[in-house]
């Protein structure tokens, strides 16, 4: 087993741990924190393809900036003593069961596909050069499209927030 | 070029072939792991102890006083008796707080702080990684300190605590988005996020003066709002010792306290390291284009000695702030920010855009 193996399975488990912590945890506050980790073994995992770009945002607006915006949230509304409620039994079993067909359909589907390492597709070092390049492109393959739509939903969204906060004069 | 004999990429690769050739790929991997976490903590720890002396010094220093002065020799093993002092405090335990989050907060604020230097160039070839996206990647992970000055301060369970760390996640993700546009101005300059290449690229002439007026107007801008990234005054408001007691870490005693204190000033450290490694060229001598034997002359000052110069110089200028300007409400430092110097960024990064594309800058 290599180095690399090895992170892989300790990455992989960290973030199963975690997860299952995120929806098993009767603590709100709790919940985001372990969010928090699987998001942050997420980026390892990205760290460990060699996509630093895509684990730099993975931290910047996952973990920093999606997971604080929750807390916030979570420190607005909620009191320290507050704990959700044991789920029902009935509500526990349909979950299970749900979670065991779920995963046993996709680890069937995953386990009878053959994975192969195509030689056609090389490995090309993502730089930022590329990706700034990529992202304004007006070829095929560009994604100046996407991009424009996404800005333009951004500042939708901004002038919208700004119009709900503005106070009203009276 | 710089001299190699000061380069410490001999050294390091010395102690790798050896470790190499002493075990198995395995094992002189972990080996170096270790290694390398061992230096850092030292050095992390060390370093903390001696910026806060520095900190007293200096305070002392601007209100007329001496600071420090019974403790060995000009008070410098101060720190240390503090240290141990802090170390064998009781720890206290609150009730009705959430335990574990309120464990947990310090060692978030002082893993964020550890991480992001990770990837600092100290020297020629000191620097333990070097990522292609370097300072995107120190943007990153000292995100994620917020989130254990915000758990902090709500595993307080107290209404001190609770209102600091509202305040400081405020403060922290406004100045975080000025602080990224004006570390975007050199990575326009430079044409890269990898930090030891924005060091190679200043080789004739730190950015500071080749960008001339709007490097310089980024500085600034970085400088204003990097202090306030780090929670230091004229924006400790998150601390505000005169109304909220001590802000987040009201309820941490002890060696618990003592990491969010150690993890505040390693964040200066870290800040001002950037300014000096995007700046003021990092490691790289005083050099000006052309005039090729005082830049020889440069080079026989140690690079390490460079890197560590530059960033004192602007932690002295951090400090100075704090003693001397009075302090902000948290209204008017959100204003601050959101109307002044957030607009100020972004015009400045078209300018700088338009030089580039120009060439209006000393090449």
């Amino acid at each position: 087993m290599t180095l690399g193996v090895f992170m892989f399975y300790l990455i992989s488990a960290t973030i199963l741990f975690f997860s299952v912590l995120t929806i098993a945890s009767r603590k709100m506050l709790r919940a985001a924190i372990y969010l928090l980790f699987v998001l942050v073994a997420t980026a390892g995992f990205y760290f460990l393809l060699n996509y630093q770009f895509l684990a730099g945002v993975q931290l910047t607006l996952y973990a920093g900036g999606i997971v604080v915006l929750i807390i916030f949230s979570i420190l607005l509304t909620s009191h320290i003593s507050h704990k959700f409620e044991r789920p029902a039994a009935w509500k526990l079993w349909m979950g299970l069961s749900v979670l065991v067909a779920g995963s046993g359909t996709a680890l069937w589907v995953l386990l009878l596909q053959p994975f192969s390492k195509n030689p056609a597709v090389k490995e090309v070092p993502v730089t930022m050069h590329l990706i700034g390049n990529q992202l304004l492109s007006l070829e095929k393959n560009g994604y100046v499209l996407p991009f424009e739509l996404i800005s333009i939903l951004l500042l939708a969204a901004m002038v919208a927030a700004i119009v709900v906060a503005k106070k009203e004069n009276n | 070029m710089i001299l190699d004999i000061y380069s410490f990429s001999t050294l390091t690769s010395s102690i790798d072939n050896s470790l190499h050739n002493m075990m198995s790929p395995w094992m002189a991997t972990l080996t170096e792991f270790v290694l390398v976490g061992i230096v850092f903590l030292l050095f992390y720890a060390l370093l903390g102890l001696f910026l806060v002396y520095l900190e007293r010094k200096v305070c002392a220093v601007i209100q007329n006083r001496i600071g420090p002065n019974r403790v060995g020799r000009w008070g410098i093993f101060q720190t240390f008796a503090d240290f141990i002092k802090l170390l064998m405090k009781e720890l206290i335990t609150i009730k009705h707080a959430d335990k574990f989050l309120f464990n947990l907060a310090p060692f978030i604020v002082i893993i964020a702080s550890f991480m992001a230097m990770a990837a600092l160039p100290f020297a020629k070839g000191l620097q333990a990684i070097d990522f292609n996206i370097g300072i995107f990647y120190v943007i990153a992970v000292s995100s994620l300190g917020v989130v254990g000055i915000l758990i902090a301060g709500w595993s307080s369970n107290s209404k001190y605590s609770l209102i600091g760390a509202m305040r400081s996640g405020a403060q922290i993700i406004s100045y975080e988005l000025s602080v990224g546009l004006s570390l975007l101005a050199i990575v326009i300059f430079s044409g890269s996020m990898q930090l030891s290449t924005i060091v190679e690229s200043q080789a004739d002439g730190w950015w500071i003066f080749k960008g001339h007026i709007p490097a310089f107007i980024a500085f600034v801008l970085y400088l204003i709002t990097a202090t306030a990234e780090i929670n230091r005054g004229p924006f400790d408001l998150a601390e505000a010792e005169s109304e909220l007691t001590a802000g987040f870490h009201t309820e941490y005693s002890g060696i618990k306290f003592a990491f969010f204190f150690l993890a505040e000033y390693m964040n200066m450290f870290i800040v001002s390291a950037i300014a000096a490694t995007l700046f003021l060229g990092g490691w790289m001598p005083f050099h000006i284009g052309g005039w090729e034997g005082f830049n020889q002359i440069m080079d026989y000052i140690p690079s390490i000695l460079w890197f560590f110069g530059k960033t004192f110089v602007v932690i002295y200028i951090i400090m100075w702030f704090k003693w001397t300007f009075p302090r902000l409400r948290i209204d008017q430092m959100l204003n601050l920010e959101w109307k002044y110097l957030l607009p100020l960024n972004l015009m400045n990064t078209v300018i700088i855009s338009f030089v580039v594309l120009m060439g209006l800058y000393f090449k």
